[in-house]
């Protein structure tokens, strides 16, 4: 692994430890007695700082799983060079696209 | 001078470092970080259906509602749980050198993952 896919993957980790502890802890609380779209979104809707947090969220996430599937690839299938690395940089849009349009999603409904 | 071992040494050391709690360790953290990124889009979509709406979204929740989806939900969970505590372990290795208790610390890792799937369960889910 390069030494700038080693700072992002662990920079990111970094963030994820704190942003995953408090995704938990909010997984625990709002599943007591059943979870529905009402409940969630009474929480999301409008509030900036559950967007801003989520957005963050989201972001670490999307840098930090390719690199780590990246990784496992690489050493269990084989699988390197270009090809690999672009479908990584793919994977990563896909998670940082889908990710924010589903925090924006809940935040606007 | 580079430090070589014959193959029926190194094969030993193989077999002898895949009993190591390090070894569990790494291969559960990657199976739990493949898992989390498979579902990662799933998530993402089904969260996404709330822009048509919080009927689309509680339709969507109403498909969740049976055993194998709410054990996937558990599995997932504890994968993250597991997942971030084991990569806690890797930062303080890295960052912190901390290399002390290899057994005590991977099954401390894995006892706080299983208490958070726990708690999910005893939260209703």
């Amino acid at each position: 692994m390069s030494p700038l896919l080693y700072l992002a993957q662990r920079g990111t980790a970094a963030i994820l430890a704190v942003t995953v502890a408090v995704h938990l802890g909010t997984i625990l609380y709002a599943v007591r007695g059943g979870l529905t779209a009402g409940e969630i979104l009474g929480r999301t809707h409008g509030n900036l700082a559950f967007l801003a947090f989520y957005a963050v969220f989201v972001l670490a996430a999307a840098i930090h799983a390719p690199i780590g599937l990246r990784s496992i690839l690489r050493e269990w299938t084989g699988w390197r060079g270009r090809s690999l690395d672009l479908s990584m940089i793919a994977f990563s849009a896909l998670l940082a696209g889908l990710g924010l349009r589903a925090a924006l999603a809940v935040y606007w409904a | 001078m580079r430090a070589s071992t014959t193959p029926p040494m190194r094969a030993g050391l193989i077999r002898a470092s895949l009993r190591r709690p390090g070894f569990a360790a790494a291969l559960i953290h990657r199976l739990s970080g493949l898992a989390l990124a498979l579902f990662l889009p799933m998530h993402f979509i089904a969260l996404g259906t709330a822009l048509q709406g919080a009927d689309r979204l509680e339709s969507f929740l109403g498909l969740t509602q049976n055993g194998f989806v709410r054990t996937a939900e558990w599995g997932l969970v504890c994968a993250l749980a597991v997942h971030m505590a084991l990569g806690l372990r890797v930062l303080a290795i890295e960052w912190l050198r901390y290399r002390e208790r290899t057994a005590l610390v991977v099954s401390g890792c894995l006892a706080t993952a299983f208490a958070v799937g726990l708690l999910f369960l005893l939260s209703g889910a």
